[in-house]
């Protein structure tokens, strides 16, 4: 095959690096958590020129980051409810807040660990409002006109879910789905409604927009969209 | 050996080989410019619909493994596999030159310098790795979390060092007009296959058969 003598370093370092690929597939998961946090107490700034030091990743499925200013902003929760709400933003923010720690998981892949979230647990929103006894879901809208999404009543109710108005300590920006957005801990992000406008208590679960589109409806990180392991 | 004579020209790549390597450059360009929306985050506010981006960037990368295989795997891919030998086997020159850095000039190499060598290895393993690390993140519901999150991790990591690369491989076929040339018309200059192939100008001196039989190809 070759007219030429010589060793073949050229397959050697070809097996090599895809060998350097499958075995960072593997063990990428630890790196980067590793590298994540030694990039958020890197002084040089020098980690940021390279690959893989997290940061957000801005989805929109209108190919918009809607913009509301906090005085034209708007949260209704209404259906099955004894008192349907409207609240203003500031109205929202006065309510006793609830703080979050938490990894931010996306169901492709990426995280931000440890984002500092602040808001009004969502129970504390249905209770006021006063859950009907045959209500059995939500379904929960954006003020883009697309996005929607789903949670049981249970899920709704815990603790680590919050309709969150600071991300990291600073107001939610409107690429982060800002003013207020959805954030529920322990699922994958598209739980997470951005541009969140709307509570509505439904009797039965509404499957949102991945929902539609083939993605589970209980989305526990971990143990829903083809997988059932440890939630991280 | 005798003065090379300036008139005639040595063939260098056969049109098949030429016409993959620029459906490769055109796939790359399409595939690295919309990965470089997503790593940068700009993609989305940029263009109207992410999910065409994302669309755009699966299936043109995607091209870039199907359209090598195209190339190489028929009987007209006869002279990319020949190269690809020739890529694979390091004479000793080769490790010389390497060691050196381009400066023993006591060394003789053959078709491709291991520069050259390294990036034609580093690219196609990368397009394997990207290639199986962005199916995991576009085909996520079989895979774990973690498996997930280390595929995207190794996606990262292999886009940014591919922009290196290749813009490192633009630079040089800049800079050595004549050898940018063998990939555009097919051939090079009998000096410059002298001067800076000599071992792969004496081959093709000693096996004009096979030459001519290559050129048709």
């Amino acid at each position: 095959m070759t007219n030429e003598p010589g060793t073949p370093i050229g397959r050697r370092v070809f097996l090599g690096l895809v060998g350097v690929g499958a075995v960072g597939v593997a063990t990428g998961s630890t790196i980067s958590n590793w590298w994540q946090q030694l990039a958020k107490r890197d002084p040089t700034g020098l980690s940021a020129v390279f690959p893989g030091g997290g940061g957000w990743r801005y989805y929109t499925v209108t190919g918009d980051y809607p913009k509301r200013p906090t005085a034209d902003y708007r949260l209704k929760v209404h259906g099955l409810v004894d008192t349907p709400l409207t609240l203003t933003y500031d109205e929202l923010v006065a309510l006793p807040p609830t703080r979050l720690d938490r990894d931010f998981q996306c169901v492709t892949g990426w995280r931000v660990l440890g984002v500092k979230w602040q808001g009004v647990r969502l129970s504390d929103l249905l209770d006021r409002a006063g859950v009907q006894p045959h209500a059995r879901a939500l379904r929960l809208t954006s003020f883009d006109g697309a996005y929607t999404e789903s949670l049981t009543m249970e899920q709704a109710r815990r603790k680590d879910v919050m309709v969150a108005y600071q991300l990291d300590r600073k107001p939610i920006s409107s690429d982060h789905g800002g003013p207020v957005r959805l954030y529920v801990a322990p699922m994958y992000g598209y739980k997470s409604v951005k541009w969140l406008d709307g509570i509505e208590v439904v009797d039965k679960v509404i499957p949102g927009y991945w929902e539609e589109r083939g993605y589970s409806i209980d989305a526990w990180v971990g143990r829903s969209n083809g997988r059932n392991d440890e939630t991280t | 050996m005798k003065q090379p004579d300036p008139a005639v020209r040595v063939a260098r790549f056969t049109k098949v080989e030429r016409i993959a390597h620029w459906v490769n450059a055109v796939l790359f360009t399409i595939t690295m410019a919309t990965g470089a929306m997503f790593y940068f985050g700009f993609g989305q506010s940029l263009l109207s619909d992410r999910a065409l981006v994302r669309a755009v960037h699966v299936y043109s990368g995607l091209g870039i493994l199907v359209a090598f295989a195209v190339a190489v795997g028929p009987r007209w891919g006869r002279s990319l596999r020949r190269d690809l030998s020739r890529i694979n086997r390091w004479s000793s020159d080769d490790v010389r030159w390497f060691r050196s850095r381009g400066r023993d000039d006591t060394v003789r190499l053959g078709k491709f310098n291991p520069g050259q060598k390294l990036n034609a290895v580093f690219v196609g393993a990368a397009a394997i790795v990207l290639g199986f690390t962005g199916s995991i993140m576009y085909w996520n519901q079989a895979f774990g979390t973690d498996t997930r999150t280390g595929a995207d991790f190794v996606h990262q990591w292999f886009g940014w060092l591919i922009w290196i690369t290749v813009f490192g491989h633009i630079v040089l076929a800049f800079r050595d007009f004549e050898s940018f040339r063998g990939m555009t018309r097919g051939t090079v200059s009998t000096a410059w296959a002298a001067q800076h192939r000599p071992r792969w100008y004496a081959e093709e001196h000693s096996s004009t058969t096979e030459d001519a039989e290559l050129a048709d190809a």
